[in-house]
Parts: C-alpha cells; structure tokens; sequence
C-alpha cells in the first residue's frame, strides 16, 4: 500500500473495527489508536515529503493513479504537495483532539465515532486527490455524516440546525456539480481526451468564455463551506448545536475544504476566471472579514460568538486567495491551518466549559479563572493566539496575507486591504471581551465553586493542539518553505 | 566584536516565565521570587558588561559608535523581503538596555516585599519575567517587523500585569481597555510598516535610516496626497508610538492602567514600556529627520508638547496619587516627543534627540522612584487617595526623603538628575522652535507645583488619625528606594552628550545659564506655591479651584475624554454597528436564506396533490399531455 492510499484505509480499518466493539470505553479506545497511527502517519509523511521533494520536482508526489471508471475518465488519482501535507497533518490532529475531546460521550458512542471516522475519511480522500471526481465524492462523504451528528448527538434545536447546514450545503455542492462537469466537458479543449486530472486539465487551455462561466460557480460551491458572506449563516447555528468533537473537527478540518477547494480547482484550473471575477468575490470577502468580526462582539452564546470569528478569519483565508499574490496565498494556506488548530481549541474549550457549567450565555458566566485554572489559562492563550499575538499562528498567517495583499498597488486593493488590516482591532475587542466576561470578574454564580477541574484526556487534547500552534508562531519558516515551493504552478496561471 | 551573548538578556527572563509559569503550583512563593531576582540579576550584569564593551572598549570606530548586527532569517516574503530575528547594538539600545535592567530588577526586588502573602505570587513573577523578555526583545530588535512583534508582546505582559487582579472588574475592563487602544494605536503602525516595506523593500533599520541609503534619498519618489508615501508612513508608525506612550488623544488607557499592582506601573507604565513610543521615533531617527524636511518629526513635536501641557494642567486636579503620577508620565514623556521633534541631526543641532534620550533614562529612574515610593505609602495606608494621608513623614522616614529626592528631580531642582535632562530639552527647543520652548517652561512649573503638592500632601499637611498606625516598609522594598534615589541624584553627571547622539559622533553640552535659571526659577516658583497650598492643612487651594471654576471640573474630569470614548465605542460602534450587524445577520442574511427554504416548502405543498395516487388523474394528465404536444407539432409542423 502506497504512503497516501493508507490515509483513507487506516480509518476505513478503524471504522470496520469500531463496528465490532462494545461500549464507550472499546469505542474510544480504538478510535484513539486508529487516530493516533493517522497522527503518526502524517508526521511521517512531512519527512517522507522533504526527502521525495529533494529528487522530485514535479507539482504533486507520491502519485498513483488507478482507473476506477473506464467509461468517463474518472480514476482514483492520488498525489501531494506541500499544502495538501500540511491539511492532511493539521485533520490527523484535530481528530485525535476531537476523539479525547468526546472521552465521556455517553450517548450511542460507537455510533458517534463511526460517523467521526467517515467524516475524516471524507476529508483525507479529499486532500490527497487528484481526480476531480474522486476529489467530489470525498467531499460529499465528509459532508453528510454532518447531518447525523448534528441531528443526534447535538443540543438545542439540533434538527433544524442539522438540517439547515446540510440543505445549505448540498445547495452549494450543486452549484459546485455544475461547476465540475463544466470543467470537464472543456477539458478536450486542446484536442485531448476528455478528462478529470486536475494536472492534466491545469495544461489545457479552456477558452476564456467557459473560465468565466464556471468560475463563479465552482468558487461559490467550495466558499459556502469556507462561510462566504452572505452564505455563512449555516455556520452559526450549525455550530451551536453540534456536539464538541464536531464543532471542532467541522470548523477546524471540513471548513478549510471550501478554501482548499476554492485554490485547487477553482483557482488552478480556471486563472483567467479567477482573473476575471476576482474584483467581486474580494469584495464580498473584505466584506466578510469586518462583517464577521463586528458580526461576534454582540453576540452573547459562545458558540455563536465562535462561528462569527470563523467567518471573520475564513473570510481572511478566502480574501488572500483572491489577491492572487504568492506571499498573500502562502498566508492563506497558513491561516488555514492556524485557524484550524486555533478554533477547534476554542469549541473544544467552549465544550468543556459548557459540559460542567451547563450554560453557553456569557452573561451567566464569569469568575471561572479561579475555580477552573488550566482552562482559564488557555482560554487567555487561545484568545491572544485567535487575535494574532506574535508568536502563535495566527500572527504569521495574518502578516503574510497582509503584506501580501499590500503588494497590489491598486488603490481599490489598498482600501479593501486596510479594512481587512483593520479587523484585528475588532478581533481583539471581541475575544477580551468574551474572556473578560467568562474567565474574569467575580464568579458569577456560587454553584459554580466546586466545578471538576480539568482531566487528563482534556489536557491532552489540548496540548495536541496548543503545541503546533506555538511550533507555527515561534518557527514559521519550514512550514512556510513548504507551502511557498508549491505554490509556483499556481502562480503562473495567474502571471 | 562579538555580540552573540546579548541574546542571553532576553531569553533569561523567558526561562523565568515559562519555569515560574508552567510550574506556578508547585515552585513556593519564596522560591519563585529568588528565581526572578537571580534572572533580572543575571540580565543585568549582562547588560552592564555590554554597555561597558560597547561605549568604552569596541564600540567606537575613528570616533564615531558603529552599529552592530546579528540576526537570523525567521519568516520569508520574497527573496529579498523578509522578517529577521537578532540583536542590534548601538548607543540607544544599549542605554536602553541599562535602563530596563535597572529598573526591572528593582522592581523584582521590590515586588518581594510588596506581592509577599498575594495567591497569585509565582504568577506575578512569571509575568515579570515575560514583560522583561518582550520589552528586552524590542529594545535590540533588528528591524521595523521585529519591533512590531515584541511592541504586541509587551502589549500582552502590560494587559496581563493591569488585569492582574482579575476577580476586580475596574482592573478587567482597565486591562482591556489599554490593550484595544493600543492595539487601535498598532493599527496605525502596521499599515506603516507594510507602506516602508513596500515602497523601500526593506524592514531593517540600518537601511533604513542609512542617511545615504535609498529609503532616504528618494523619498519623494512616491507620492500621497500631496505627501510622500513614507511621510505617510512614519505618521502612522508614529500613531503606533503615540499609543504606546500615551500621547494625546491616545492617552486614555494609562491613567486605568493604575488598577495594576503599584510595581507594575513603576515599571510598565512609568519606565520602560510607555517610553517605547519615543524610543520608536529614535530608532527611525534618521528617517523622520531627512524624509520631507522634517514633516512627520514637526507633527511629532507638536503633538508631544500639547500632550505634556494637557497633562501637566489635570495632573493638578486629580486626588488619587497613582493618577496624578500617571498624567505625569504622560507629560514627561511629552517632553521627550518634543526633544526629538525639534532636534536636528549633526553635532550639537542634535542637541534635542540627546537631550530626549537622556531624559528617558533620568525620568526612568526618578518615576520609578516615584511609583515605588508611592506603593511603599499605599502598602502602609492601603489607599490611593490624597484625602486618606497626611504627615506620613514621621511614621515613613525613608520612604519620605527617598520620595523628596524623586520630587525635587523631577521639578528639576539643580544639580538632580532631572534638571540637567530637563535643561538640555529646553536649550534645544529654544534653539528651534520659541513656541514649544514656552509650553516647555510652564510644563516645568506645572511639574514642580504637582509633584509637591502630592509630596506635602502625603508627608505633611493634616494629621490623619490612621486605624493601623502606619509604618515603614520592609528592607525588599526600601532597599530599591535607595538605590534609585541614588540614581535620581546623581546619573546627571553621565556625559550623555559624548555617548548617545543623533549622528554617533559625540559633543560637548555646557550648561546654558540664563535658560536653566529661567527653568529653576519657575520650578521653585511651583514649588514655592505648592508649599503655600499644602504643606499646612489650609482652605487656599479649594479657593483657588474654585476661582478657575468650570475650567477646574473640566481638568478634574480629564477634559470629559473616557467619556467620549465611551459614547463613540459603546453607543457607535457597539451598539449601532456591531448590534445592527447581528440583527442584520439573522433578520435579513439568514432570512433570505430561510424564505427560499420556506417558499419550497410552501410550493410543494401546493403541488403536491399532483401525486395523488389515482389512475384515473395520470391518466388524465397522460391524455391531456399528450394532445398539448400533438398541437405543439403540428403547429410547428406547419409552419
């Protein structure tokens, strides 16, 4: 079996497993080694990519590609540059986070990881493929286990939540089907076989007509997941009722697919409709950076507050690709990951505060600091992370897009760039006030004295996840070497 | 020379932290508090060896201090631009560096005595050992990128430090309310920081301010509305620097920022973090001087002079003496804003930039004093109000003369430290500008009367009947007193003009006689009057305020500024766009969404007695079907 191909087998494997185990404590254990050999295999895979990317120089490594579908083309085309690495190191941890996150799920636990497990595999297939179909049926397997999770392990009103979020996004994944098949029924445009391969459509020249027509299309489909404004409001409520684990694995690993996506395809096959449109859609990111961040400091539901932020910081994401500047991408692909990380630590921090206090409501919450000290103390770190202190992620994404972004001197890109720039006072008045009010103050409320402190399997979830995330803030430079490299054959599209 | 070592003076603090941080339950109290001392110590003595090696030993090549280099890559942008990490040696970050390693480890020491019995002991510690890392980090950064980094981290260890009491809500929302604001101010300075690296391609000072270089040279390349891009961008990074030190109307967060324990302030708010803003526009020196004769360095100037004034005038009005010290901070670092934007560049012209930097290190030493003094009272008296004090002289005798000698230096009283720094900036801004020279000269009188009328406010004046009769601090806490009163007299004899100058080559300063009898003879008028007002329990000085009447309650209540902050962040931003956004959000974004949801719905419902089950309806609608398309055909057919 081949480096990649183990991505999706090992969960498979897991989940077979899982089918046969009894009770919480089985399930929770082999979801834990099935995710932990998943960690060490991406490890693994960033030294495997280093040592390969030193003798080879073509755009993807590690390929294979197997005919699955004679008839149409379609074939389980498999292959990695650094982006895709880094996104497949970023799911292996924030799975794992998740699955010592939900120790104690005490409903239906093997249920809940089968379909946690489906969900990550949906996401691996997708970042290791290369073949535009293969790619779209990953993405769909990693969307619908959302439905289930939300609809039966959420809270609150989880069904209308859970449905709400899939209809939205199956709505995009039409628009995307749309946008996929017009890709390739232009892909012969050169004279050749019609075709899936995203690196054998990047050589094909698709007139400038059908870039234009599919663009939109394929953007607005992947940017629905990564919150385009206005087509986030899923995002909020579906967050809110989502149990812990999904919260984190949806807003740090499922969202960062809409960007992926968006870059992969979108904006690697069709430059010239990216070239074309970009002027509209920057718009309606910029929008969605500031929109986002004013969007949270009202809101009074942590959860809620979250989701917000997300659509401030996915909307960076999706506002860095459309500059279609190097530096600015490589802080695209970088505030993915930062994100990533940064956010499911928050739901996962929300979830465990939630799960003692038993309230989201900022106003009911406050003083928790002195009862809950290692949660109040991440929760402070989280939040100077989420608002860009140097020497977490999040400070080296944002100042490359930023700087990336300042490149262009268009006086439109200027003023959009400084009011991106301008966002992170709104995030820092957004997130001091959020831990001002639940972490510091007097205690609110007296029942709150005798809370559970914090237990090993949460502590280790979140050192899973604090770690790379200081590791990106202090050392920036492997990573973003990584990323740079491979950005060359999307730079020239755009040239 | 090698330097490499000084890259211990940061990362010996940081060890602090993190060992006194992730070990906070298990260190004691009295451990944690040797650790940070032996830190700072050992910062300390580096730093001294430095300043030795580098003003007397290497620094000095045919006459003129070299800069020094060390850095590494740590974030790549392009080929040629990038973010490096490393140290940088020149006069001004070494003198910082005596200046921070000074105080800071007073400040540990102090704190002993003054934290000791607190829960949060270790804790403190550990946010001193962060606050020094970031503040020694920005002191010797490399380049503008670098600055920026620790300019947010010492932000942090300051938001942490003001809210380090976290159950009180003032010190919470204080704490919060220093960050934004000066995050807003950093807004400004990343903005400008992205136009310099843009335009010139470069983050590092030494290009930058080469004054041969081609940042310089071809500042007018580049035009703005009707200015230059750059002179665009050293306004902004000078807003970043206004925040941080407090320069009107950026000002607001630091008289909040008192909720802090009382060695924070001396330390944070008084010495070292609030004069990064003037040591910013001194390390761009060069750059604010050549690009557009001066435009921004002129702005610098007048916006430092209105602020020491502003201060200076509610300085008087305020009752808790953290606060008047605060707004006196303030002032003087005015002071220093004007020095440097009045200052020229070659020989004794540059005059105002030795004369601000020299006065950053005297004000150091006698503010810190200050606050320490001011914290060894408020230990005894346990508060921060005027009212609650009074003839404190003969409980506190060390305490009392060691707070007359702070006193007496900032009011510039010859032969103090402070009135030698305190006279080279009035020479250099009489030289340059008779305008600022004359808000100069009445600060220095607002200054003197201020400062005594708090001194004899607390060590004389009424004979408070106190419930716990007050006594004087432990040796940890007088011990730092001495040593800075030492400092506060004497480290005006250091030849600054020979070290620290704008152009490295150094010059003879002499005394300007007539101008610095003018300037003693206002502050003794300040404190002459002070005297009259307070040193005896009397009703003078609430006539007085009430002859100014309206002007006095305006001052009193600083000029109403938090309250237009207030109405424009809560009222504004807060709930007129943030709450609209939210409403918006759900009522019209995710109303669309919904209404096409709910319009399918409703469609459906009306066609779905289409599927009614019965042979006979598709039956019907087969026929009917079937006869609409043969019309269809044989209308087309025949046409």
């Amino acid at each position: 079996m081949d480096i990649l191909s183990l991505f999706v087998t090992v969960p498979v494997l897991t989940i077979i497993a899982l089918v046969f185990t009894k009770g919480l404590k089985q399930a929770r254990v082999v979801s834990m080694v099935g995710s932990l050999i998943q960690l060490v295999m991406a490890i693994n895979l960033v030294f495997a990519y280093f040592k390969e990317r030193a003798l080879n120089n073509s755009i993807m490594v590690f390929t294979k590609d197997v005919v699955w579908f004679k008839q149409f083309n379609i074939h389980y085309a498999i292959g990695v540059d650094g982006i895709s690495v880094a996104l497949l190191l970023l799911t292996a941890i924030v799975v794992l986070a998740g699955v010592f996150i939900s120790w104690k799920m005490a409903v239906l636990p093997k249920e809940f990881f089968i379909s946690l497990l489906i969900l990550a595999t949906g996401v691996y297939g997708f970042f290791i493929s290369i073949d535009l179909f293969t790619m779209f049926v990953f993405y769909e397997i990693a969307v619908i286990p959302m439905y289930l999770l939300i609809g039966i392990w959420g809270s609150g009103p989880k069904e209308y939540s859970a449905m709400k979020l899939t209809l939205m996004l199956m709505g995009a994944s039409a628009v995307l089907l749309v946008g996929v098949l017009g890709i390739y029924f232009n892909s012969n445009a050169d004279g050749g076989a019609l075709t899936f391969n995203i690196l054998e459509i990047a050589q094909v020249n698709i007139p400038f007509e059908a870039q234009k027509l599919f663009f939109p299309l394929t953007f607005v489909g992947f940017a629905v997941l990564g919150a385009l404004f206005p087509f986030h409001t899923w995002s909020p409520d579906g967050h809110a009722s989502a149990p812990t684990a999904v919260s984190m694995l949806h807003a740090g690993v499922l969202m960062k697919l809409g960007g992926y996506g968006v870059f992969r395809i979108a904006m690697f096959l069709l430059p010239e409709g990216a070239m074309h449109w970009s002027w509209f859609f920057i718009i309606l990111a910029a929008i969605g950076v500031v929109y986002g961040a004013f969007g949270a400091i009202k809101q009074t539901d942590l959860k809620y507050i979250n989701a917000y932020a997300s659509v401030s910081h996915l909307g960076l994401v999706l506002f860095a690709l459309l500059t279609l500047n190097k530096i600015a991408w490589n802080g695209a692909i970088l505030q993915s990951l930062s994100h990533g990380l940064l956010t499911a630590m928050f739901f996962a921090l929300i979830g465990m505060v939630y799960g003692r206090t038993h309230t989201r409501d900022i106003y009911k919450l406050g003083g928790l600091m002195k009862i809950l000290p290692f949660i109040g103390a991440i929760y402070v770190i989280t939040g100077m992370a989420y608002l860009g202190l140097p020497g977490f992620s999040g400070f080296v994404a944002e100042m490359n897009i930023f700087v990336g972004a300042f490149e262009n001197p268009n006086m439109f890109n200027r003023i959009l760039t400084i009011l991106v720039v301008s966002s992170i006072v709104v995030t820092a008045v957004y997130i001091l006030r959020l831990v001002g009010k639940i972490m510091m103050g007097p205690l609110s409320n007296d029942e709150f004295k005798d809370l559970p402190k914090a237990t090993w399997f949460e502590k280790t979830g979140i050192l899973l996840l604090l770690i790379p995330i200081v590791a990106m803030g202090v050392a920036p430079l492997w990573l973003s070497d990584m990323i740079f490299e491979s950005l060359e054959p999307f730079i020239q599209g755009v040239l | 020379m090698n330097f490499t070592y000084i890259i211990l003076i940061p990362l010996i603090p940081l060890a602090v932290f993190f060992l006194l941080g992730i070990f906070n339950q298990k260190i004691k109290p009295a451990v944690s508090g040797y650790i940070g001392v032996a830190g700072l110590l050992t910062s300390g003595i580096l730093s001294f060896y430095t300043a030795y090696q580098y003003f007397f030993v290497h620094g000095k090549v045919a006459g003129v201090y070299q800069t020094f280099v060390q850095k590494t890559t740590w974030m790549n942008f392009t080929d040629t631009l990038a973010i490096d990490m490393g140290v940088l040696v020149d006069p001004i970050s070494v003198m910082m560096l005596i200046v921070v390693s000074i105080i800071s480890l007073m400040v540990h020491i102090y704190s002993r005595g003054y934290m000791k019995g607190d829960e949060g002991y270790t804790k403190f510690f550990a946010y001193l050992g962060l606050f020094s890392f970031s503040i020694f980090g920005l002191v010797l950064a490399t380049n503008l990128f670098q600055i920026y980094i620790f300019w947010e981290l010492v932000g942090v260890s300051s938001y942490l430090l003001i809210g380090y009491y976290y159950t009180k809500p003032s010190a919470v929302s204080a704490a919060k309310k220093a960050f934004i604001v000066t995050r807003f101010a950093d807004l400004g300075f990343l903005i400008g920081i992205l136009i310099i690296g843009y335009y010139t391609g470069t983050y590092d000072f030494e290009t930058l301010n080469n004054p041969e270089g081609s940042a310089i040279l071809n500042w007018a390349a580049t035009s703005f509305m009707g200015l230059s891009a750059l002179t665009w961008a050293l306004i902004l990074i000078f807003i970043g620097g206004a925040g941080k030190s407090a320069m009107f109307p950026l000002h607001i967060w630091l008289p909040d920022a008192m909720e802090g324990p009382t060695p924070v302030s001396a330390l944070i708010h008084a010495a070292t973090m609030v004069v990064a803003g003037v040591y910013l526009v001194a390390r761009l020196f060069p750059m604010y001087y050549f690009i557009e004769d001066g435009f921004a360095l002129n702005i610098v100037a007048y916006v430092g002079a209105f602020s020491s004034l502003f201060a200076a005038i509610i300085a008087i009005t305020q009752t808790d003496i953290k606060r008047v010290l605060a707004f006196s901070t303030m002032s003087q670092l005015g002071y220093m804003m004007l020095a440097l934007g009045v200052s020229g560049y070659e020989g004794h012209d540059g005059l105002g930039y030795m004369a601000s930097m020299f006065h950053l290190f005297t004000h150091a030493m006698f503010k810190a004093l200050l606050f320490l003094g001011a914290g060894s009272v408020i230990h005894a008296v346990h508060s921060n109000y005027l009212k609650d004090m009074g003839g404190l002289r003969k409980y506190m005798p060390i305490t009392n003369v060691t707070f007359l000698i702070a006193a007496l230096s900032i009011a510039g009283f010859p032969l103090t430290a402070g009135f030698f720094s305190k006279d080279e900036i009035l020479v250099a801004a009489f030289e340059h500008n008779k305008l600022i020279y004359g808000v100069g000269v009445l600060v220095a009188g607002l200054t003197a009367f201020y400062m005594f009328r708090i001194y004899f406010g607390i060590f004389w004046g009424k004979n408070t009947q106190y419930k716990h009769t007050p006594h004087e601090s432990p040796l940890s806490m007088t011990i730092p007193l001495i040593i800075l009163a030492f400092l506060s007299l004497f480290s005006g004899f250091i030849p600054f003009s020979e070290l620290v100058t704008a152009d490295r080559i150094g010059f003879e300063a002499h005394l300007n006689y007539p101008l610095a009898a003018i300037a003693v003879t206002v502050g003794l008028i300040g404190i002459g009057l002070a005297w009259v007002f307070y040193k005896k329990e009397n009703d003078l000085s609430d006539k007085f305020a009430n002859v100014f009447g309206p002007f006095y309650k305006w001052a009193y209540h600083k000029f109403y500024f938090d309250e237009i902050y207030m109405f424009v962040t809560k009222k504004i931003l807060f709930n007129g766009i943030a709450g609209n956004i939210a409403k918006f959000d759900k009522k019209i974004v995710d109303g669309t969404m919904e209404g096409i949801g709910n319009k399918t719905v409703v469609v459906s419902e009306k066609i779905k007695g289409m599927q009614s089950g019965k042979v006979q309806d598709y039956a019907f609608a087969f026929i009917a079907g079937v006869v609409v398309l043969a019309m269809v055909f044989i209308y087309l057919w025949t046409n």
